[in-house]
This record gives C-alpha cells, sequence and structure tokens, in this order.
C-alpha cells in the first residue's frame, strides 16, 4: 500500500486484508463456538472484505474520483519510512518483557496503526484518508486478538455496531463531499478560520 | 429504570424520526425531557446502585447528570426558537431533534456507565449523533466542520479503544479480567506499570476531542463554530463533561497505582499546552462563537491543572466543570439572538448590542463576567481554589505563567465582549433589525444565577456529591 499508485490496489489490498484477518482469527480460536464463528466471519469477510471495498468502489466511481493516489512524498520515502516504522515496532516489542502478549500480533498491530497515520497524513484525497482509518481499524482488530481480550458479548457487540457506523457515516459524508466541492481534496477544507 | 430509560429514549428518537408533524415533535421532545428528569431523580436518590449490570449511579456520574438535565430544557427550548427562526422542513426538523435527543441520552448514559468499554460506546455514540447537527445546515463549511470532527473523532476513539485493549491485557496479568472501574481501582496497585503508562496516555490522547485539550482540540472547535447554537451550547457543555469522566476515571485507577506521580505530570503538560494555545487563538481570534468554543478550551485546561495538582484542586475541578457548564451554555443560547439582529458572527460586523437587545446584552455581560471567573461569579471560587492548590503544590512558577496568560485571555475576550456590547458597527443598517423578546433571554439568566449560587454558597447536597465523587483518590 505503501508504493501503490492506483486506489484500485489500494481497495484490493483493503479487501485482502480483510480475508488476511479471518485467516488469522480463524487460526487463533481455541474453540469452534458457531456464534463466535458467525460472528467473525460476518465482521472480517462480509464487512471488512466485501461490504467497505464496495462502497469504496462505488464512491470512486460515483464521484469520478482519479484513479492516481497522489501522495504528497515520493514512493521511494515511502517505501523507507513504511520499513522504518516496521522496523521499529520489532524494536520496540522487543523492549518489552511481557509473557500475556503475542509479539508477532503486537508487531502487526502497531505497524498498522502507525502505518494508517502515515498514510493519512501523506495522502492529498479524502477518500486515501478513510483507507487510512480502516487500516488503523485492521490494526486494531489484530491487537484485539494479540490482547486476547474477554470483554463481554454485549460490549462486544456494542463496539462492533459503533465501528461499522462510523465507517458508514464517513462514508456518507465523503459522498457529501464528492457531491458538493466537486473535486475530492484535502486542500478544499481550509475554510473554517479564526479570522 | 436505566433500561426504561434507554429503551424510551429509542422509541421517542424512533417516532421523532418518523414523525413530520410540528406539535407531535415537540410533544415528544417534552416527554423525553420528562424521563430524562425521572431517570435523574431516579438516580439522585438511589446512590451508588448498580443497574442494568453496566451503569451505577455514582456521585460524580449523578451530578454531572443533574447539570445535564438542567442544560437539557433550555437546550430544547432554545432548539424550538431556532428551528422556528429559520423555518425549517419537517424532515430537517426530525434530524436535528432525533440526534440532538440521540446526544443528551448517549452523554447522560456515558456519565453512569462503570464499564470502561461501555463508556466508549456511548462516547462514539456522541460523536455520531453530533455529526448530525454540526452538519445541519447543508452547506461547505458545515460540510468541512463535519468531515474534520467526524475524522478526528473516528480516530480518537480508536485511540480511547487501543487504550482499552492494553489495560485488558494489564488486568488479565493480575487474575481479574473484568474491565469495570470498581474491579480496575481495586486491582490498580498490581497492574503492571508499563501497561498502564502506555493505555493512559492512548486513552488520554483519545478523549481530548471530547474534553478540548492539545493534542486534538481543534475538530471540537470547528464543530462547535458549524452547529447550530442550542446544539454548540451542549458541545461545549455537557460533551465536554463526558470527556473530562472519561478520562477523570481513568485518572482515578492511576493516581491509585504507583504511577500518581507521572499520570499528574503528563496532565499538567497537556493542560499548560492548551491554556497557552488557547490564550494565543483567543488574541486573534474575531468568530464570536470559535471565542466562545476557545473559552471552553482555557477552561478545561484550568480543570485539569487542578487535578494535576491535587489536594483541594480536585474539589475545585469538579465544581469548575460544573459551573462552566452552566455559564458557557447559556452563552452559547445568547449567541442565536446576537445573530438574529446581526445576520454575522465576525466580530467586525457586530456592535452597539445594547442598543438594540438590551436584555440579551445583559446575559452577555454578566456571561462575560461568569466566563473571566471576575468576583461576583462562581467561577471565582473554584479559579481561586486551583491557584490555591497549585500555590500548596509548590508551583509558583507555573502559577505566575497560568496568571499571565489568564490575564491575557481576559483581556482579549473583554476587548471583544466591549466591542459587541457598547462600538457602534461601521456601515450596519438597523432599519430591519428584529425585536426580540426579552423571555427568551431568562432561561440563560437562570443559568448564570445558578452558576453565581452554587459557587458561592454551594448547598450542603452538593458539596456532599463532589466530596463523594473524590473518596477514591488519594488524599
Amino acid at each position: 500500500m505503501a508504493i501503490a499508485n492506483r486506489l484500485m490496489s489500494y481497495i484490493k489490498v483493503l479487501a485482502f486484508q480483510g480475508i488476511l484477518l479471518f485467516v488469522v482469527a480463524f487460526i487463533q480460536l481455541e474453540e469452534i463456538n458457531p456464534l463466535n464463528l458467525g460472528f467473525i466471519l460476518l465482521e472480517t469477510v462480509v464487512v471488512k472484505a466485501m461490504i467497505v471495498p464496495w462502497f469504496l468502489m462505488y464512491i470512486l466511481r460515483k464521484n469520478k474520483i482519479t484513479r492516481e493516489a497522489e501522495p504528497y512524498v515520493s514512493n521511494f520515502f515511502s517505501l523507507i519510512i513504511t520499513t522504518i516504522i516496521v522496523v521499529l515496532t520489532v524494536l520496540l516489542s522487543h523492549t518489552i518483557a511481557d509473557s500475556g502478549l503475542d509479539k508477532i500480533f503486537f508487531i502487526a498491530a502497531m505497524s498498522s496503526l502507525f502505518f494508517g497515520m502515515y498514510l493519512i497524513a501523506t495522502r492529498r484525497k479524502i477518500i486515501t484518508h478513510v483507507m487510512g482509518y480502516l487500516v488503523i481499524e485492521n490494526g486494531i482488530f489484530v491487537l484485539s486478538l494479540a490482547v486476547g481480550n474477554e470483554m463481554p458479548m454485549l460490549v462486544n457487540l456494542g463496539i462492533m455496531l459503533d465501528i461499522f457506523a462510523s465507517v458508514l457515516i464517513l462514508g456518507i459524508f465523503l459522498n457529501k463531499i464528492g457531491d458538493v466541492f466537486k473535486d475530492v481534496d484535502v486542500q478544499q477544507l481550509n475554510s473554517l478560520k479564526d479570522v | 429504570m436505566m433500561l426504561i430509560y434507554l429503551i424510551g429514549s429509542l422509541l421517542l428518537v424512533l417516532a421523532l424520526a418518523l414523525n413530520r408533524k410540528k406539535w407531535i415533535n415537540y410533544g415528544l421532545v417534552g416527554l423525553y425531557l420528562i424521563l430524562l428528569w425521572a431517570l435523574t431523580i431516579f438516580a439522585a436518590f438511589h446512590i451508588n446502585e448498580t443497574d442494568l449490570t453496566y451503569f451505577t449511579f455514582d456521585a460524580l456520574g449523578v451530578l454531572l447528570l443533574i447539570i445535564l438535565s438542567i442544560i437539557a430544557v433550555p437546550a430544547m427550548i432554545h432548539s424550538k426558537i431556532y428551528v422556528e427562526q429559520h423555518q425549517e422542513t419537517g424532515g430537517v426538523r426530525a434530524i436535528y431533534f432525533v440526534s440532538i435527543v440521540g446526544l443528551i441520552t448517549a452523554i447522560g448514559a456515558g456519565y453512569l456507565a462503570n464499564h470502561i468499554a461501555v463508556t466508549w460506546i456511548f462516547a462514539e455514540i456522541t460523536t455520531l449523533s453530533a455529526s448530525a447537527l454540526i452538519y445541519h445546515h447543508r452547506n461547505k463549511l458545515a460540510l468541512e466542520g463535519t468531515w474534520k470532527y467526524v475524522f478526528i473523532g473516528a480516530i480518537s476513539i480508536t485511540f480511547v479503544f487501543i487504550g482499552i485493549l492494553f489495560l485488558s491485557l494489564a488486568i488479565h496479568q493480575t487474575g481479574s479480567g473484568n474491565l469495570s472501574y470498581s474491579s480496575l481501582y481495586r486491582n490498580a496497585p498490581s497492574i503492571n506499570p508499563f501497561w498502564l503508562q502506555l493505555a493512559f496516555l492512548f486513552i488520554f490522547t483519545g478523549y481530548t476531542v471530547k474534553l478540548g485539550l492539545v493534542p486534538m482540540f481543534t475538530a471540537g472547535v470547528d464543530a462547535k463554530d458549524k452547529a447550530p447554537a442550542p446544539a454548540a451550547a451542549l458541545l461545549s457543555s455537557v460533551l465536554m463533561n463526558l470527556g473530562f469522566v472519561g478520562v477523570f476515571r481513568v485518572y482515578t485507577v492511576l493516581s491509585n497505582s504507583s504511577l500518581h506521580h507521572w499520570v499528574n505530570l503528563v496532565i499538567g503538560i497537556a493542560a499548560f499546552l492548551s491554556l497557552f494555545v488557547a490564550t494565543v487563538y483567543m488574541l486573534k481570534v474575531k468568530n464570536i462563537k470559535r471565542m466562545l468554543g476557545y473559552s471552553s478550551i482555557e477552561h478545561m485546561a484550568l480543570v485539569m491543572l487542578g487535578v494535576a495538582a491535587g489536594g483541594i484542586g480536585y474539589y475545585a475541578a469538579i465544581l469548575h466543570i460544573v459551573l462552566h457548564a452552566l455559564v458557557k451554555s447559556s452563552l452559547f443560547f445568547q449567541f442565536n439572538q446576537i445573530y438574529r439582529v446581526y445576520k454575522s458572527k465576525s466580530i467586525y460586523q457586530v456592535g452597539n448590542y445594547i442598543k438594540y437587545n438590551p436584555t440579551g446584552a445583559l446575559v452577555l455581560l454578566f456571561g462575560f463576567i461568569s466566563a473571566t471567573a471576575m468576583p461576583p461569579s462562581g467561577l471565582f471560587v473554584s479559579e481561586f481554589l486551583i491557584f490555591r492548590s497549585l500555590f500548596q503544590a509548590h508551583q509558583l512558577w507555573l502559577l505566575l505563567v497560568v496568571l499571565i496568560l489568564l490575564t491575557m485571555i481576559i483581556w482579549a475576550f473583554g476587548k471583544n465582549v466591549f466591542k459587541i456590547l457598547f462600538t457602534p458597527p461601521v456601515g450596519f443598517d438597523d432599519t430591519h433589525v428584529p425585536i426580540i423578546n426579552p423571555i427568551e433571554s431568562v432561561s440563560q439568566f437562570v443559568l448564570l444565577a445558578l452558576a453565581m449560587y452554587l459557587g458561592l454558597n454551594p448547598p450542603a447536597e452538593f458539596v456532599h456529591l463532589i466530596e463523594e465523587s473524590l473518596t477514591l483518590l488519594p488524599q
């Protein structure tokens, strides 16, 4: 994702991440509980790998967003910086002496968190900001596997609903921005001022 | 009761969404206010009881819930005035009331939640319902403000979630894997400090969007600028209190561990930077609503300085957020009348307000005196106590700088307010100035008087509630 030029490849990577998340979560499951399995299946394969990519493609097409990602920095630097992010999280995870933590998951989660923020900071289009947010969300999904959290089912459900709603609302307003501004570029969003 | 409240609110929201008739809408909103007050009164008589597993009527929650119920009534009255002034269509009005009822419900439930993830869920719902309010005018600028608020709100709430995940990892190692606040307080001394530090940094950063501190204060100011004034009043008073609750409960956990000094340092630095930022923006801001928004940042910074200083500062902090909520919401309610006279938010195009609307001008004057904590105002007491706590914590240099910054803020705020009140505006055509009914200012006077009363002569129950909410903190 760091050096891809086309928005379509971003969407494909996001869909692929959704499937990967399902595989990881499936392997991680200690006991196959139909309710849990259905829940994870719905969240990863259906939402993350199908609905969200479809929705992003719909927005791309409807608003006639040009297919280039238009980063502020060159691909070469992006590659270097993402590599540095991964290396730093690996180093960070080695300083943590904790047996309750799955290190590989921790590294994957933290690096996708920081990479998501990097993506938001360095891309010009608003739709790539949403993609950065989705990358962060995926990182959090991995993190929740890493810490093996045991939230009550009801709480879990609330969290999932909220995240889904926020993605939906982001999508709706992204669509509106496409309608109103005719050019989905963050440079358009600078008219709120103090003076 | 909590179940009745949540289900009742949900049904009312649905009914509001489906209805386009004006008086049915108002009736439903009135029903909602009755429901809210019923919950508040029930909660006040059942202190420290748990309801529906995830909600506890603890002192801090009940205190803020009472303030929420008090502010909700004028908020609805001014919403009605606002909607009628703008002659909104049935659909727009329905969306407006649906989101404002959703916002108030989520804020109230967030105060009372006794599980850290439940607070999170309701904080997220406030972001979503606030987004519909900010987008009320459906123009370019509103869209920009909404987008920034929703996006930064979404990122921040994920930050809080990361913090909660770290906390859940840490609490898991102590043997009891329960994320309710009471379990966190109990296990605080034995939680691994590294995870606790990491969790607090993420949770604090995330909640700063709601609380209005550095680093994520910007989106909140844009939101208060673009939201209709009655909604902005909620955003800058009770919603900020929700951010405070989110931070304060986790702060209580850390203050019971070995990290008490560290957490005070973190909060203190963020609060000082926020005060500095608020000063810088107050000096140059020319938009009245944004000026009020930056003033809220200043007050929240003072609150967090009080918490960081400890001792009497805790009491002062709680008192200050309560009084600030009353004062700031009354100023925002008043703003709408200013806008109706001048059709502008810019200080350049506004002036001699006392001539066009004397009652409203008095509200503005008293609100200014209250917000800058000049003696008859209740905030004078809480600010004075915050300064005393800084003095007792031997932070003399910090206190000196804070006082200098506050003086600059009062100067900038006063300059702008007196321009609005007394200097005639250039090129303003006053032939079509609407007459504003003084009755519309009554609720603001009540709120300001309440703030004065609670500050200068706090009733025993009020003091008891504040002290009760501080019992878990180390004295």
